[in-house]
């Protein structure tokens, strides 16, 4: 599966809607979410202007913009937290707004700028979360055993989330995310204020997860990581897709960031401030 | 700065309306009742004045040191009742100490309580206005006693914050306050018997008053009518040193505040112990009520109820103590009933955007439903078995309990499966997670009542059949009215309950996304 380098006019989507293994996916070439005309308009404000993006079973997707650029919204609307104005979002091939239960057991998600069922304690946080999908108690057990020892919480497992830290928080939440081993992970900020060092083992899950076949969306304004990180990229603004592709066809012979700042505009430069020059 | 930190308020006070237009009805609507309240007491302050000079003294001694008192004993209770200009977030800027506290006691006043307060004192002067210099005095004083009343509330808070910085002591105040307000109506009962059994009461009370800091400015105006110049000016002077220890204290607090960040100290805990997910059924409704209970019992907001459901009878008794007539006691089981089942149809209200992990997760309507109402079962029901039980045996009026447990058992789970409708159709602004149970952002007040009211009527109406069995058998005294009401209250109380899952289910499967959003504007 191959995507187009750039932002142009995306074809038909194809929806199939009865059910595949993941590798059948691939074969089939389905990507693993699919988004067609998605919008979203707050009052005056459109957030998001009719977004179309492929995101290839298998892949690990970076999607970067500016803030306020819609991808938090985009990502709401493409997991069924946000009900969208127009367009759709497919993951696998199941239509997320008309079949949302069938879409959202493929799918693990960690929203950013929510609030946790933070009266419980971490371990019961993850439990939590896999026995509302319907997994079996000694599944569950053992699964939030090995989330916690993998994202080093196994020492605060039976600390209230409210007292964690924002790192700590973000790693519960992620944990959560993975209890019930989704083919698809879809990650608003995932590393934000997590320590290098959990940032590392994150990134080391994920990449195994990848390898494995499933696929993981991230949304960043970490060049850096991204480029290091992903194979994919989507760089948004203003609600609209300026660019997407493999980021070595996005970021051409610049560096991601330098091809971000500008597809994205609004550079200043170092005109300004004369004031803070110290000498 | 001073003038920045004022309008700071000012603008914080305006944007918070501009957020919903509910929001600013309740404003109007708590305004007017504030103004309304205001009218009242000026009304009465100014015709006091042709009345008895020490009878006069003694009433403006006493209000005037209940509302001192008040400012300073609110923030206690209520954490966080204006933190609109919180010394904590001034901590990164570098405002000069003087400039600050001047700013931050100018920001108090302003506001309704600070505006009601400083008007009622101004009005002093009216009331002492058959003596010049008095009245002359009741302005200087009334300057006085804001100043004492912000500077007193400003150091309780500034104070109070580094205990309150601790989550466990936020937790539990909140949670224990409501104790004392649920019982502010016995309380005031019983001062009011001392006023009525013994008639120099106040006069005392008053006398000793007015040599502590809460009386002593409303009682300088009136040592000046009669003209005892010494004693009014050793007042003043204890009022004068009162503000300016507090000022200093405040100052003390305040500069430690601004260098020491809020900080929880916590115990870290290994995995191993899952609560109460290990005893309830490893289904997603069991998890979902196993969350619920585990929220009745660590959530303020939830626990601030279960702290209330023993307090109850006393509030009863006292209630039927006034009239005389003790057989409201015995409907004890029946209001418990009611108000238990009443306390769930805010609930994803209370969830706040947590909510999320339900949606995420493709919770179904019913089990999201059933497990809420079954963690609302499992501790009610002995609640209201008790309840209903025991007020009869203490009456010995056993041969009630059928129809008694009729009313219970459908107030009970009639009421549980409205809410389950109701809370997954309407929410509105409750407390946030983690926030005091008695803060409520402005203006919830009347949507808030309106949802109440309407909920309330309707649940009546759902509740009619078992009614008009207890009321046919209340009159008639047969006791197969009895037993009918108790037929009804289980059969028509579970239909209603299931019927409630499932209706408040389907919209709940229909309307998630939208919930999450109705939830998300409050935060």
């Amino acid at each position: 599966m191959t995507s187009q380098p750039v932002s142009s006019p995306a074809p038909a989507p194809e929806p199939q809607k009865q059910k595949q293994s993941a590798s059948a996916d691939a074969a089939a070439g389905r990507p693993a979410l699919a988004l067609r005309g998605l919008a979203k308009r707050f009052g005056d404000k459109i957030a998001v202007n009719g977004i179309d993006l492929d995101v290839p079973t298998g892949s690990f997707y970076g999607l970067v913009g500016p803030n306020g650029a819609g991808k938090t919204t985009t990502l709401s609307m493409a997991t069924g937290l946000l009900r969208p104005d127009y367009g759709q979002a497919w993951v696998n091939g199941v239509d997320v707004w008309q079949n949302p239960l069938e879409a959202k057991r493929l799918m693990g998600i960690l929203p950013d700028g929510v609030r946790l069922f933070d009266r419980l304690t971490g371990e019961q946080l993850v439990t939590y979360a896999g026995l509302l999908r319907g997994m079996d108690r000694d599944e569950v057990a053992e699964r939030v055993a090995d989330l916690l020892k993998a994202l080093d919480l196994a020492d605060d497992a039976g600390t209230l989330v409210v007292d964690y830290s924002a790192g700590m928080t973000k790693k519960i939440a992620l944990a959560s995310a993975l209890v019930h081993a989704p083919r698809l992970l879809v990650l608003d900020e995932p590393f934000e204020s997590v320590d290098p060092v959990s940032a590392a083992n994150i990134r080391d899950i994920l990449t195994t997860y990848v390898r494995s076949g499933g696929t993981v969306i991230v949304s960043s304004h970490v060049m850096d990581l991204v480029q290091r990180m992903c194979d994919h990229v989507a760089v948004i603004a203003a609600g609209t897709v300026l660019a997407a592709g493999t980021v070595d066809a996005v970021r051409g012979d610049a560096s991601l960031e330098d091809r971000f700042v500008e597809l994205v505009g609004g550079r200043n430069t170092a005109e300004g401030l004369s004031w803070l020059r110290t000498s | 700065m001073v003038a920045h930190l004022l309008k700071l308020k000012l603008l914080l006070l305006r944007n918070s309306l501009r957020r919903s237009t509910w929001q600013l009805v309740g404003v109007i609507l708590g305004g007017l009742y504030g103004l309304g309240l205001l009218g009242l007491v000026v009304a009465g302050l100014v015709t006091l004045g042709a009345l008895d000079l020490e009878l006069v003294r003694t009433v403006v001694v006493l209000g005037g040191s209940a509302a001192v008192l008040g400012w300073l004993v609110i923030p206690l209770v209520v954490s966080g009742v204006d933190m609109t200009l919180d010394p904590a977030r001034f901590v990164t800027f570098a405002v000069p100490m003087r400039q600050l506290m001047t700013g931050l006691a100018l920001g108090g006043v302003i506001g309704i309580p600070g505006l009601v307060t400083l008007i009622a004192l101004l009005t002093l002067a009216v009331t002492w206005i058959r003596h010049p210099v008095a009245a002359l005095a009741a302005i200087v004083c009334a300057a006085g006693a804001i100043l004492l009343c912000v500077v007193g509330s400003r150091l309780i808070t500034t104070a109070g914050a580094a205990l309150a910085s601790s989550r466990r002591f936020k937790d539990l105040s909140s949670t224990v306050a409501i104790i004392p307000l649920v019982l502010l109506g016995p309380i005031f009962a019983g001062i009011t018997a001392g006023f009525q059994n013994s008639p120099g009461f106040a006069g005392e009370l008053a006398h000793i008053l007015a040599w502590t800091p809460l009386g002593v400015f409303l009682a300088v105006p009136a040592d000046l009518a009669v003209g005892e110049w010494p004693t009014a000016l050793a007042r003043f002077a204890i009022g004068v040193g009162t503000i300016c220890v507090m000022a200093f204290l405040w100052q003390k607090s305040l500069s430690h505040a601004l260098v020491t960040p809020p900080h929880n100290a916590v115990t870290r805990k290994g995995a191993g112990d899952l609560g109460l997910f290990s005893r309830f059924p490893a289904s997603p409704t069991g998890a979902v009520a196993a969350r619920a209970l585990t929220y009745w019992m660590r959530d303020p907001r939830y626990a601030a109820s279960v702290i209330l459901v023993p307090l109850l009878p006393i509030l009863l008794w006292f209630i039927s103590g006034e009239s005389g007539d003790l057989s409201l006691l015995n409907y004890l089981g029946p209001i418990t009933a009611f108000l238990l089942a009443w306390s769930i149809s805010a609930d994803i209200s209370y969830d706040n955007t947590a909510f999320w992990i339900h949606l995420s997760a493709g919770l179904s309507g019913k089990a999201d439903r059933a497990g809420r109402a079954l963690a609302l079962m499992v501790f009610a029901t002995p609640v209201v078995l008790v309840f209903t039980v025991v007020p009869l045996i203490v009456s010995g009026s056993l041969a009630d309990l059928p129809m008694m447990l009729g009313l219970s058992a459908g107030a009970l789970l009639t009421g549980a499966g409205f809410s389950s409708v109701l809370s997954a159709r309407y929410t509105y602004n409750v407390p946030l997670p983690g926030e005091s149970p008695f803060k409520t952002p402005p203006g919830t007040g009347f949507s808030m009542l309106a949802i109440q009211f309407i909920g309330w009527v309707v649940l009546a109406v759902l509740l009619l059949p078992e009614l008009g069995f207890a009321i046919a058998y209340l009159v008639t005294g047969n006791a197969v009215f009895g037993w009918l009401t108790l037929l009804t209250g289980l059969v028509l109380g579970a239909g209603a309950l299931i019927g409630g899952i499932r209706l408040g289910g389907a919209w709940y499967d229909k309307r998630g996304p939208e919930l999450l959003q109705a939830v998300s504007v409050n935060k």
